[in-house]
């Protein structure tokens, strides 16, 4: 078992004939994700790879039944692309683009909560389950199969803590890098229940950073919501106020909130041990198992 | 980006908002020329990137020519929280009986804008929510939609907002979030919003930060932007493209993605040395790329030590050797112990590649920042 994406799932590529696009079609590909088509306005008809590129999502979604897009697409068309995927019913939206305006992500976010589909990111790595698919950027060959969900704020944070884990043997039913923007589609709470539901999920690691509220009002979900054990990383303990740290969520403000003592305190209180360092977070797990 | 208050004044009063009578003066001169022609009383405010500047001592009120002399003298020029004073705004004073807060930002965790309302303006705002939040009204906003007159009127309403100027101040809510969305702010603000004795309305000060992932699209936005750096290094860092932020330590830290670059920083705080800064090169960087990263911290005088740590996605370790090999190879001597992590995609054929004569390698994070905060402790004393 898994959350979000597995075996069954039917990738369109949009953006698939960009640079990054080409590239990761490939590396998906690779691991063995089910890449069905890819979209590029205005050439409609070309392959890459022998995987069909249509102008829309919608003729993909007809044509070749996918159910799932990996949006590639570059900031200035991000938030377009991501409306294109949300009406055609999709079940799973992923945009891994880094910069996209924050007010246009809100008029997605509005449009998001009228649908069905789950979107992940912006500002993300994707989402991988070792062994059947993954959608996105993430470095195939660090994860391994097993039983802990992983659900992080961060990408390359995110390959640490599984490496981390993979080195002592310890596998994933599936990771997620929800992105570092002020606002996504996939919080750490849904990405939690999610877990929580999943049976085959026995222990959890949550990855947070400074900035915002949203590892505080995960740890209140934990508490009262869930029976998997969760461990915890937050990033930044050092970082200074009103500096932001690379992600344009990640900055502690002037009157200290979104610190990481905050965060990590909220955490404890919820029964969640948050580790010192990414290698201390992986024997809080081992000891869950 | 931020705008300076003298442009976003230009902006608020282009969209029919009252500002007060203004000039631009950056020399002492042209502040005698400015209050001549503006009056007494005349506020001279400094024009510099950081909040409370009142109490920094860059905001003065002159009663006559003597007084406005001295502001000019004192101001222009000044070191404000690091920043230097080269330009004030020369503005005429106002009468006000009441100063009052509104404002437009982002709520995150709803998605959503958010419309705030205060009697409580002209102090910050982020205290008056910590210490006295029923104080502050809001209302959030349907992006889709903008916000609607009744919401504007809604707001102010429950803020106890005066109800002879309630409309005027409505009024101004909604032409600020015209603002914020036609130029893509991030926040926008008028604290105070002065109420005259005449029962008039100003905006006696101006926020507007604009979304720097925004900025392609508003191309009159960009070119207002005014490099105005802390320090030399964080301007250094802006023309070579790079997320950095300097801190007062002595070991250097490079990395790949925010949250580990950050986990990075705490780690050398976790294992008792001092970060000298936050450098991001982000995804994907090429050789060139890592070379400038090694340059720019070298260029710190503070640093004593240098962690490189990467952890490849869409960078690729062959890559960062190939930089780092580039950086270092132009020195006959390292200036600084160089410790190298490299994980990930083609770590290995980055291994093969990397100069293991001039740099030291270590196969963990942890491993890796310890030998880092080790060489920093050597090296400083």
């Amino acid at each position: 078992m898994s959350i979000f994406v597995d075996d069954d799932t039917r990738v369109v590529v949009q953006g698939i004939t960009g640079g990054e696009g080409k590239f990761h079609t490939r590396q998906m590909v690779e691991y063995g994700t089910n890449v069905v088509a890819g979209t590029s306005p205005g050439k409609g008809g070309q392959d890459v790879d022998g995987i069909p590129v249509y102008d829309t999502v919608s003729e993909a979604v007809e044509e070749e039944d996918a159910n799932a897009s990996v949006v590639f697409v570059p900031p200035a068309f991000a938030a377009d692309a991501i409306f294109e995927a949300l009406d055609t019913d999709l079940d799973l939206v992923v945009a891994i683009t880094e910069g996209v305006p924050t007010q246009d992500m809100a008029k997605v976010n509005k449009r998001l909560s009228e649908t069905d589909t789950r979107l992940i990111g912006p500002n993300c790595p994707g989402i991988i389950t070792p062994g059947e698919a993954k959608l996105g950027i993430l470095p195939g060959n660090i994860f391994e199969e097993g039983n802990v969900g992983l659900v992080s704020r961060s990408g390359t944070l995110t390959y640490q803590v599984v490496s981390n884990l993979t080195e002592r043997g310890i596998g994933q039913t599936t990771a997620i890098g929800i992105g570092g923007d002020p606002i996504i589609g996939t919080s750490f709470i849904d990405a939690l229940e999610a877990f929580e539901n999943d049976p085959d999920t026995e222990a959890v690691v949550m990855c947070g950073e400074i900035g915002g509220e949203d590892e505080e009002q995960a740890a209140k979900f934990i508490a009262e919501n869930m029976d998997t054990p969760v461990a915890g990383f937050i990033a930044g303990r050092t970082a200074p106020p009103g500096k932001r740290m690379g992600h344009a969520g990640a900055i502690v403000s002037g009157s200290g909130t979104g610190t990481a003592e905050s965060k990590i305190n909220a955490l404890n209180d919820a029964g969640v041990p948050v580790g010192d360092t990414p290698n201390e977070v992986a024997d809080h797990i081992e000891d869950f198992l | 980006m931020k705008l300076h208050e003298y442009q976003a004044k230009d902006i608020f009063a282009e969209a029919g908002i009252p500002v007060p009578e203004s000039r631009l003066a950056s020399s002492v001169d042209e502040v005698m020329e400015a209050v001549e022609d503006i009056g007494y009383p005349a506020a001279i405010k400094a024009q510099v990137h950081v909040g409370g500047r009142g109490k920094a001592g860059g905001i003065k009120i002159a009663m006559d020519e003597d007084e406005a002399r001295q502001a000019a003298e004192d101001i222009l020029g000044m070191d404000l929280k690091g920043y230097t004073v080269e330009k004030v705004l020369v503005e005429a004073g106002v009468d006000f009986e009441n100063e009052l807060y509104v404002g437009i930002t982002m709520d995150r965790s709803e998605g959503k804008p958010v419309a705030m309302v205060s009697t409580e303006g002209g102090v910050n705002i982020e205290e008056v929510a910590e210490e006295n939040p029923d104080a502050i009204a809001r209302e959030h906003i349907d992006p889709a939609f903008g916000l609607h007159p009744y919401q504007a009127r809604k707001v102010v309403f429950e803020a106890g907002i005066p109800r002879d100027v309630a409309f005027d101040v409505a009024s101004f809510l909604s032409t600020l979030y015209d603002l914020y969305e036609a130029n893509d702010a991030s926040d926008i603000e008028i604290n105070p919003v002065m109420i005259t004795s005449d029962r008039d309305v100003v905006a006696a000060d101006a926020v507007m930060n604009i979304d720097d992932d925004a900025l392609f699209r508003h191309d009159d936005l960009a070119a207002m932007e005014e490099d105005s750096y802390e320090d030399e290094l964080e301007a250094k860092a802006g023309e070579y493209g790079f997320d950095y932020v300097r801190l007062s330590g002595n070991t250097g830290i490079i990395g790949n993605g925010a949250g580990l670059v950050m986990t990075t920083l705490d780690l050398v705080d976790y294992y008792g040395g001092t970060p000298a800064n936050f450098l991001d090169i982000g995804g994907g960087a090429k050789a060139e790329r890592v070379a400038n990263a090694l340059d720019m911290v070298f260029s710190d005088e503070n640093v004593d030590s240098v962690v490189f740590n990467i952890f490849g996605g869409i960078t690729r370790g062959d890559e960062v050797a190939k930089g780092i090999n580039e950086a270092l190879e132009q020195f006959d001597e390292i200036p600084k112990p160089v410790v190298v992590r490299l994980a990930g995609t083609n770590a290995e054929e980055g291994m093969e590649i990397l100069n293991t004569d001039l740099v030291q390698v270590e196969a963990t994070l942890e491993d890796a920042v310890q030998r880092a905060v080790e060489n920093a402790k050597e090296v400083s004393q």
